[in-house]
């Protein structure tokens, strides 16, 4: 986002009704830590900013609710409890694909392109990573597939995985779920489950770094599935390209999910463009939601920025992007297939 | 049951190589390290910029990481340890200290390395399977037999050498040692140099395993203090065995309580008060210290 910022001021700013602005960033590091997040939002508040993109996890978007409606704060969270983006709330819009819309597409391509009948989960025991396989295995049974592990957990600083895949691998899953798996647990997760014997599928819902794949997992992460970034090389625009080159200059490393995380600032600032009002009133936000429909800068043809959810939540509280399914391969994810989330 | 006996043992070995750094600084000083998570940690980052980004093979990286750590170690004792322990009389101040060294070197780190999962390539490829009863990747093999080679030379160094000699009087008694004519700055140092070392030789070995990241600090020093608690704060024997103890429980209870959920850790904590009632010196431990 401060890179796409960066860029925008350094064309002249944006032009929202008469007037043309500079775009700031209030950066807050909550630590994934609730108490931290209200903080912050507190913070947000009286500074008078009334658009925050975060909290990241479940248990930060879930605290800051009560903040955000009395403050008049629209939130983008990436995290993804329904109850946060459905009726009565109103303030939340889910920055990304939820993992219970990315499961089922995933499941179901594996299911009828592979041949996946039998699948195990495995999470962190944290919130995020169990409601995370908590809506996977529900996918995964409604789509009749046979859940045959779904109660080993793990704590998040383990250094060995063997022991915990043992008892999951013993089940002889086609295809193993690794739940709202960290990128930092992933690589290890992967190796260790490919050094005990398992030659099955491993595919997680979450966003992944190809680096960090590499240097832990090795060619033991090729055939890897994972949620990408918003964006491909036959999806990408110029700008997309644009801000990939921008954001490396700026940071050093490209992560491939940083393309999910500008997609906020770009729906903030042309949802802004199309009710100038919304300004300081984020009931005026929410009022043009339903209707707001802009040129979609990222991606190539005439693809469109519009709010989506209204199946998963009965209204618009999330932005859309494309859904893209990635498998590692040598280093690089390549695409697996793009869908569209209503 | 073979498997499960096996990786007991893999994470015994690298769990007592943690514990016996933390432990050799606490028999010589006195001083609870709540820093050694963050040591070990810095010691896999030194590893893996040797490794990954000079280009240089694995052998070069742990030498370096444990060469890092010594003069890290020795350099906090001198320097931080050693005015503190001469000016205040009270246990908590060098808790203190250790733990504002532990936020220093979780900054340090950040600061340095970033907050990316890293890691190393194997040190060896191939797994060993005996008939899928007993699977183990060879590179964990080497790296638990290292390490296990590593304790038995610690164990000989303190048993037969001079400085390893001077080590186990300071241990044992301060003062006397010094009116024997050791020099307790000089020794005190080295001992802390060598914990440090320690937790940078187990950071530099576990890196082409684990991989490291930024998180890893506080839940290693966690459960370091858990094994000396089992074995016996100070004592060398006790952190080998507290380390192995802790290998086991971890092994088999998240096999066989798999179904229950993440119980084992709750279970080992509950286990370790219901112990520490009964036996608080721990298994080798001394009630009188």
């Amino acid at each position: 986002m401060e890179a796409r910022a960066a860029w925008l001021n350094e064309l002249g700013g944006v032009q929202i009704g008469d007037t043309t602005y500079d775009i700031q960033i209030v950066a807050f590091d909550d630590q994934k830590d609730p108490k931290r997040a209200i903080a912050g939002m507190e913070r947000m508040a009286q500074e008078g900013v009334h658009y925050v993109v975060g909290p990241n996890v479940d248990d930060g978007a879930a605290a800051v609710r009560p903040v955000a409606e009395q403050q008049g704060i629209m939130y983008f969270p990436y995290s993804f409890p329904k109850e946060l983006f459905s009726p009565p709330a109103s303030n939340a819009i889910l920055g990304m694909v939820a993992n219970y819309q990315s499961g089922p597409a995933i499941y179901a391509y594996l299911k009828e392109n592979k041949g996946v009948q039998k699948v195990a989960f495995v999470a962190a025991n944290e919130s995020d990573p169990l409601s995370q396989r908590d809506s996977g295995v529900e996918a995964a049974k409604a789509l009749g597939l046979e859940v045959v592990s779904d109660k080993v957990t793990y704590q998040v600083d383990t250094t060995d995985f063997s022991p915990v895949l043992l008892p999951v691998l013993q089940s002889r899953p086609d295809l193993l779920v690794l739940s709202g798996v960290s990128p930092a647990n992933a690589p290890q997760l992967i190796r260790s489950a490919r050094e005990l014997g398992y030659e099955g599928l491993i595919s997680t819902e979450t966003g992944q770094d190809a680096s960090v794949l590499a240097e832990g997992a090795g060619e033991l992460a090729n055939g890897f599935i994972s949620v990408g970034g918003a964006s491909t090389p036959e999806l990408a625009s110029d700008t997309m390209r644009e801000f990939v080159d921008r954001y490396t200059k700026m940071f050093g490393e490209y992560n491939d999910e940083s393309n999910t995380k500008v997609y906020a600032l770009e729906y903030i600032i042309e949802t802004l463009k199309a009710n100038p009002a919304a300004l300081t009133d984020v009931e005026e936000y929410k009022k043009t939601i339903d209707t707001f429909e802009a040129p979609n800068p990222f991606m190539v043809g005439d693809a469109k920025l519009r709010y989506v959810g209204r199946s998963s939540f009965g209204q618009k509280r999330q932005v859309s992007v494309p859904l893209v399914v990635t498998e590692y391969k040598d280093g690089a994810f390549e695409t697996l297939f793009v869908a569209e989330v209503d | 049951m073979e498997q499960i006996l096996a990786n007991g043992l893999y994470l015994g070995a690298q769990y007592a190589l943690i514990a016996l750094g933390l432990t050799l600084i606490f028999s010589l000083m006195n001083v609870l390290n709540f820093a050694h998570g963050q040591m070990y940690v810095f010691s896999g980052f030194v590893c893996y910029t040797v490794v990954v980004q000079l280009g240089l093979p694995f052998i070069v990286g742990l030498v370096v990481a444990a060469v890092v750590l010594a003069v890290m170690g020795g350099l906090i004792e001198k320097f931080l340890f050693r005015p503190v322990i001469r000016r205040s009389k009270r246990d908590e101040s060098t808790m203190l200290l250790a733990a504002g060294i532990a936020f220093f070197l979780d900054a340090l780190i950040l600061l340095l390395f970033g907050e990316k999962q890293r890691g190393i390539p194997k040190v060896v490829n191939g797994v060993f399977n005996w008939d899928f009863r007993l699977i183990m990747p060879y590179d964990r093999i080497l790296i638990c037999v290292l390490a296990i080679a590593i304790i038995v030379s610690f164990i000989l160094f303190m048993q037969y050498s001079k400085a390893g000699r001077a080590m186990r009087a300071l241990a044992q008694d301060r003062m006397a040692a010094q009116l024997m004519g050791v020099d307790v700055d000089r020794y005190s140092m080295i001992g802390f140099a060598m914990g440090a070392m320690l937790a940078g030789l187990v950071g530099a070995l576990l890196v082409s395993i684990t991989g490291v990241n930024l998180g890893m600090g506080g839940p290693t020093s966690i459960k370091a203090f858990l094994m000396i608690m089992i074995g016996g704060a100070g004592v060398i024997s006790g952190a080998i065995i507290g380390g192995f103890i802790l290998g086991m429980m971890e092994s088999v209870g998240l096999s066989v309580l798999s179904s229950y959920g993440d119980v084992t850790y709750l279970l080992i904590f509950a286990s370790l008060m219901i112990f520490l009632a009964i036996r608080p010196q721990g298994l080798m431990g001394k009630p009188w210290g």
